[in-house]
């Protein structure tokens, strides 16, 4: 019993090193996925019949083959087709974020399209651009219905975000196998995994029923 | 046609089809500066589609409009946004957003569309609220208002951008009776003001005491028009007569 809790203590430090990496990956997927869903699906609402092709294709691709392939897809093959030379970091953020952006744009433009239809004639009968009307008037709204969705979209790709073990970033599934393997305390450390992706979901989860509830527009609801 | 002679508003063959149907069929009329013209009919008759073929909120098919004068090239992005600018809209279920309050629903579009500085966009705001009524009333948001109130922060909104013209889309209809009369005495103050409208309504007795013209739309025409004394005296044989009094009847059943 002692020699486990030793186990964890000594591996843990490292752990949590591994865990900052982690929450880097989460961040810059997330960030990622929410500048490019955002454009996706304004796109796919108010674009014309070519942007509504594109994104539609976009997000058929990204949703439809797993994780893993796409690792293996773009850090082996297609990063080095275009001449990229990333690191496996950058690689892991790039391809959760460009997955994650396929599933964003849906809750955004499902958030979108359940907004009032008459709130943008309102805004175009003032003289307002579309492009205007979208910023000022469309997204404050929509982003607010979208915390819900996205908070799950959250939880999910800081899970995922383990998958990036294969392409050799050290993050927190990664160093727990590499410390597992060395010590043989398999048990001990990949509960550790686990606790730490638990910790993370729950801070993120509550952080964003926060930032729910302060953006509450008052007096509002559906 | 000169300027300031010629009427401020002149709208020509419009047609729009909608889904197969021809919701406007050639529909034309003219608006001098300071008249209020109202629009009535029954539902479907396309008065609704007209009052947004204006602004082309919905592109007509066919039609021209011409502004103090000048044809509308509602294909130049930068002629439209002018045009909407100076066309104030209505409508009927208020179409507020929902995200800001009385004061910022009002100061939006002053700031975003004619660039006015944050205090300068307030101040102005403030004022066009409190000449509706609703001074005590700013920081509300929509789903903290009553639907009267509503209207009145969305003809602040619209108001509060200079318009030459107003186009009040049934402005009524989506209020419960005791809420009407608010937004009826504010169209009335706009009215002596000398503003320049168009009305579609289904109160007739407000009609008939400030309307210059009653224009009567049915099967996406305007079959009758004329000032309401002739239109809807008692004795005349008018089909905006026997509507009208159908409308009466109804509404007395429902006191």
């Amino acid at each position: 019993m002692n020699e486990t809790l030793f186990a964890i203590l000594e591996a843990l430090p490292y752990l949590l090193q591994g865990a900052l990496v982690t929450i880097g990956i989460v961040i810059g997927a997330m960030g990622l996925g929410l500048i490019m869903g955002v454009h996706m699906a304004a796109g796919q609402v108010y674009g014309n019949r070519a942007v509504r092709r594109i994104v539609g294709l976009y997000v058929w691709f990204f949703r439809g083959v797993p994780i893993l392939v796409l690792l293996f897809l773009f850090y082996f093959g297609l990063f080095a087709l275009i001449g990229l030379n990333l690191s496996a970091f950058s690689a892991s953020v790039l391809v959760l974020g460009m997955t994650t952006a396929a599933y964003q744009s849906q809750i955004f433009r499902g958030a979108i399209q359940s907004l009032p239809q008459g709130q943008l004639k309102a805004a175009r009968a003032l003289g307002m651009s579309d492009l205007t009307a979208i910023i000022t008037v469309i997204l404050p709204q929509a982003l607010r219905l979208s915390i819900p969705g996205w908070s799950n979209e959250y939880s999910i790709i800081l899970k995922d975000s383990a998958l990036a073990f294969v392409l050799g970033t050290s993050e927190i599934m990664a160093r727990s196998h590499f410390v597992a393997s060395r010590t043989y305390h398999h048990l001990p450390l990949y509960m550790t995994a686990g606790c730490l992706y638990f910790i993370l979901t729950w801070i993120g989860v509550q952080a964003l029923l926060k930032l729910e509830s302060k953006v509450r527009i008052p007096g509002y609801t559906r | 046609m000169t300027q300031g002679q010629g009427p401020i508003l002149r709208v020509e063959n419009i047609c729009k089809m909608l889904g197969g149907k021809k919701i406007l069929n050639s529909v034309s009329l003219s608006l001098n500066k300071g008249e209020l013209k109202v629009l009535i009919g029954p539902s479907g008759a396309g008065k609704s589609t007209l009052l947004q073929c204006i602004n082309f909120l919905i592109p007509p098919d066919r039609g021209q409009v011409w502004l103090e004068g000048t044809e509308v090239q509602h294909h130049r992005k930068r002629d439209l946004y002018a045009l909407r600018q100076q066309i104030g809209m209505i409508f009927q279920d208020f179409n507020l957003f929902d995200h800001l309050n009385a004061l910022e629903n009002v100061s939006i579009a002053l700031r975003k569309v004619k660039k006015m500085g944050r205090s300068a966009a307030r101040e102005r705001a403030l004022a066009q609220l409190e000449q509706v009524g609703l001074g005590d009333k700013i920081t509300l948001y929509p789903a903290e208002l009553s639907g009267g109130q509503k209207q009145r922060v969305s003809i602040a909104r619209a108001l509060a951008m200079d318009p030459k013209i107003m186009l009040l889309d049934e402005p009524t209809s989506a209020l419960d009776p005791e809420l009407i009369g608010e937004v009826l005495s504010v169209i009335r103050d706009l009215a002596r003001g000398g503003m320049t409208m168009i009305l579609a309504t289904h109160q007739i007795g407000f009609a008939r005491t400030l309307a210059d013209e009653v224009l009567f739309m049915e099967d996406g025409r305007i079959i009758e028009q004329g000032p309401p004394a002739e239109l809807l005296a008692p004795n005349a044989r008018t089909r905006s007569r026997d509507f009208c009094s159908k409308l009466d009847e109804l509404y007395e059943e429902n006191l």
